[in-house]
């Protein structure tokens, strides 16, 4: 778990500098190897590496529009969803999906930048593992500020009333771009949210990843049985802009110094500290993820751009005959 | 009143004061949309209101399209005039209902006794790697739906003129403006969208077209950003052809006549669309063109988006998105015919 933190948080870190070179001085998004928005997780690890801790590859997730740490510990190929980020032809999506948008059939990952709308999928994998009589289950991962949408408010209901092994994962980070929680609901348990539908509401404060273990455990162990779904909200917080390049004159300074001081991963150090851990084996840990994701990057870099022409590919799975001129707009 | 009157503004700007002049006009108009209030609006377009409105008329709202776009519909219906913005036109979906059933067909529906005085404003274009889920211009969705009038700047000038318009205007009006035309830091516009600007209000009324630039040999017709794509090739090819470029600014209604004029006098034909190739704008200024004036074409080709999804990585992006140079090609291959 404190692997995939690590990991997670590194590689937040490394993208960061990646994404602001050629953005300097002024910035301009389309500028530099990283063009496009970029949103990163950094703080939010507890809840990607707590909850798919229990997870299997044939286990769903859909990922949440600032992805990383739950596809890192989800086990998403960390090389190719760089190469993605970088545009890069051998990327999961061959540089279409871009960062926001990664997919990894292998581990059955997706994600989407349209909040909520990764819910009915789920939702959806879900459904088919009941149909198969499967034990596999499914993870939507949203923020708090998408649990006032309708694609998350009627996924529970669905999920509800046909007990469909899923698994709802809120991160409450405070904030929605620059609209703070108290602004946007009544209520501060976003957990509540599943009181109206009849399934176990859980709510996890303080960034706490063993907490936020223990209670996906009992969740995922719920769904598995087929005993239906649980929605579950895991306090986290936002240590930078709502995406690169956000300059956050919205938010306090007091509250952006609280994310930064409340952090997940010297919690969790220093509980695995006080069970007994040595200072040793959390390096080995730290420089083992590192490296990792030097590589990641090192390979991303190398590897070359896609072929314009290749645009034109992937419309569809089973294109009828002569469609690719007709979509280049020839004959 | 004349474009070149008045100091430059950039087009958000230009937008935000004719909001601003209308909120102070009459109480009932009011602005709704995500991040609208402290932000100003991801793209500036309410940038500064809530130093002078309160929050409850610069009212930042839940992420639940579907309940606040379809508020909007309510108290327009109840008489008020709302602006609701949603930041990208790619998020229309979750909330289409409200849009295509509700805001645009009660007019409608209940025989004309209701109206629907809103303004739905979005933000729409790529340019700038943010892939098939931010990057849509979908002009066409909005114009084939009947029962909302669809504007499109391209310039502060208009910008500004169309918003007055769309505020006083009975009935619901999208306004759709693009990202890389609003003069935001961190997304450089081309030479062209910043003009001067009255102070004093006045309105673009729709359906009249603009020619942003005469000429004799070859008519573009196009709306937006590629407004600024399309004077760029004409002037690169100003040695050699001698092109019209007309600005839609809105497409419902849509201004047939100066289109009809432009083709009879040219004979020739290029329309530019970033949005999507079939079943979109392109062929409806074709269809009108050939429809009211087919003896006066000898060439025509349009210059838009494939119908692909719209890919992230640079090279690809590049490909499909229609650049100065794909306008410059077309213009070539129908003055040569
Ligand atoms: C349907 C839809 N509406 C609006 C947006 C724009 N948007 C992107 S992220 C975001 C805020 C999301 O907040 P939250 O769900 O709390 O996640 P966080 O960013 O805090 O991780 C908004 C409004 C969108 N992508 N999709």
């Amino acid at each position: 778990m404190l692997e995939n933190m690590v990991t997670a948080r590194h590689y937040e870190e490394r993208l960061q500098e990646e994404y602001l070179e050629g953005k300097q001085p002024a910035f301009d998004i389309s500028a530099g190897p990283i063009p496009g928005e970029l949103h990163l997780a950094a703080g939010h690890e507890a809840s990607g590496a707590g909850v798919c801790q229990h997870l299997r590859d044939d286990d769903t997730v859909t990922g949440p529009h600032r992805p990383h740490h739950v596809a890192i510990a989800k086990g998403v190929d960390l090389k190719r969803m760089t190469a993605e980020i970088f545009g890069r032809e051998t990327g999961l999506c061959k540089g279409k999906g871009g960062h926001m948008h990664l997919f990894d059939p292998d581990v059955n990952f997706s994600a989407s930048g349209i909040i909520a709308e990764g819910c009915p999928p789920a939702v959806g994998a879900a459904l088919a593992s009941k149909k198969r009589n499967e034990d596999s289950v499914a993870v939507a991962f949203l923020g708090e500020g998408a649990i006032d949408q309708g694609g998350f408010l009627e996924s529970l209901n669905l999920a509800s009333v046909h007990d469909l092994p899923v698994i709802f994962v809120v991160e409450d980070n405070d904030w929605a771009i620059s609209m703070p929680k108290g602004r946007v609901t009544d209520v501060e348990n976003g957990a509540q949210r599943a009181d109206g539908f009849d399934m176990p509401g859980h709510r996890v404060d303080h960034d706490d990843a063993t907490a936020v273990y223990e209670a996906a455990g009992e969740a995922v162990g719920r769904a598995r049985d087929g005993n239906g779904p649980t929605l579950l909200e895991v306090q986290v917080h936002r240590r930078m802009g709502h995406f690169m390049g956000d300059a956050e004159a919205y938010r306090p300074d007091t509250d952006t110094e609280r994310a930064q001081h409340l952090d997940s991963i010297d919690r969790l150090e220093a509980d695995l500290r006080a069970t007994g851990a040595d200072e040793g084996t959390i390096e080995e840990i730290r420089s083992r993820a590192k490296e990792r994701v030097e590589d990641a990057i090192e390979w991303a870099k190398e590897q070359p751009e896609p072929d314009p022409e290749e645009a034109y590919e992937d419309v569809f799975t089973n294109p009828p005959d002569g469609y690719a001129e007709t979509l280049r707009g020839g004959e | 009143m004349a474009a070149s009157d008045g100091k430059e503004l950039t087009m958000s700007r230009a937008m935000v004061d004719a909001i601003a002049h209308e909120m102070r006009e009459s109480d009932d108009v009011f602005v709704m949309g995500e991040d609208i209030a402290d932000y100003g609006g991801i793209f500036d377009s309410t940038q500064g209101l809530l130093d002078e409105f309160d929050r409850d008329r610069i009212m930042d709202v839940p992420i639940s399209e579907t309940a606040f776009l379809g508020a909007a519909v309510g108290a327009a219906q109840s008489g008020m005039r709302p602006i609701a913005e949603l930041m990208f036109v790619d998020f229309f979906g979750v909330a289409m209902d409200q849009i295509y059933n509700q805001m645009a067909k009660n007019t409608y529906m209940s025989g004309g006794s209701v109206s629907v005085p809103m303004v739905l404003m979005t933000a729409v274009g790529g340019t700038y790697n943010d892939a098939a889920q931010h990057s849509q211009t979908l002009y066409g969705t909005f114009a084939h739906l009947p029962g909302m009038k669809v504007v499109v700047p391209s310039t502060a000038y208009d910008a500004k003129g169309l918003m007055h318009a769309a505020i006083r205007d009975d009935d619901p009006v999208v306004f759709m403006f693009h990202k890389r035309l609003m003069g935001i830091g961190w997304m450089p516009a081309p030479e062209g969208p910043k003009t001067a600007v009255p102070d004093e209000d006045y309105t673009v009324e729709f359906g009249e077209a603009d020619v942003k630039r005469e000429g004799d040999d070859v008519t573009v017709v196009t709306l937006g950003l590629h407004v600024h794509r399309a004077i760029e090739a004409a002037e690169d090819l100003a040695d050699e052809v001698d092109v019209e470029v007309v600005d839609l600014r809105s497409l419902v209604p849509l201004d047939t006549e100066t289109i009809v004029e432009s083709v009879s006098k040219t004979g020739r034909l290029v329309v530019v669309d970033e949005d999507y190739r079939s079943f979109g704008v392109s062929g409806e200024i074709i269809a009108r063109a050939a429809e009211n004036g087919l003896s006066d074409l000898t060439a025509v080709e349009r210059v838009t988006m494939p119908d692909t999804p719209i890919p992230y990585a640079r090279p690809l992006e590049q490909e499909v998105n229609p650049g100065t140079d794909d306008i410059i090609e077309a213009v070539r291959s129908v003055n040569d015919e």
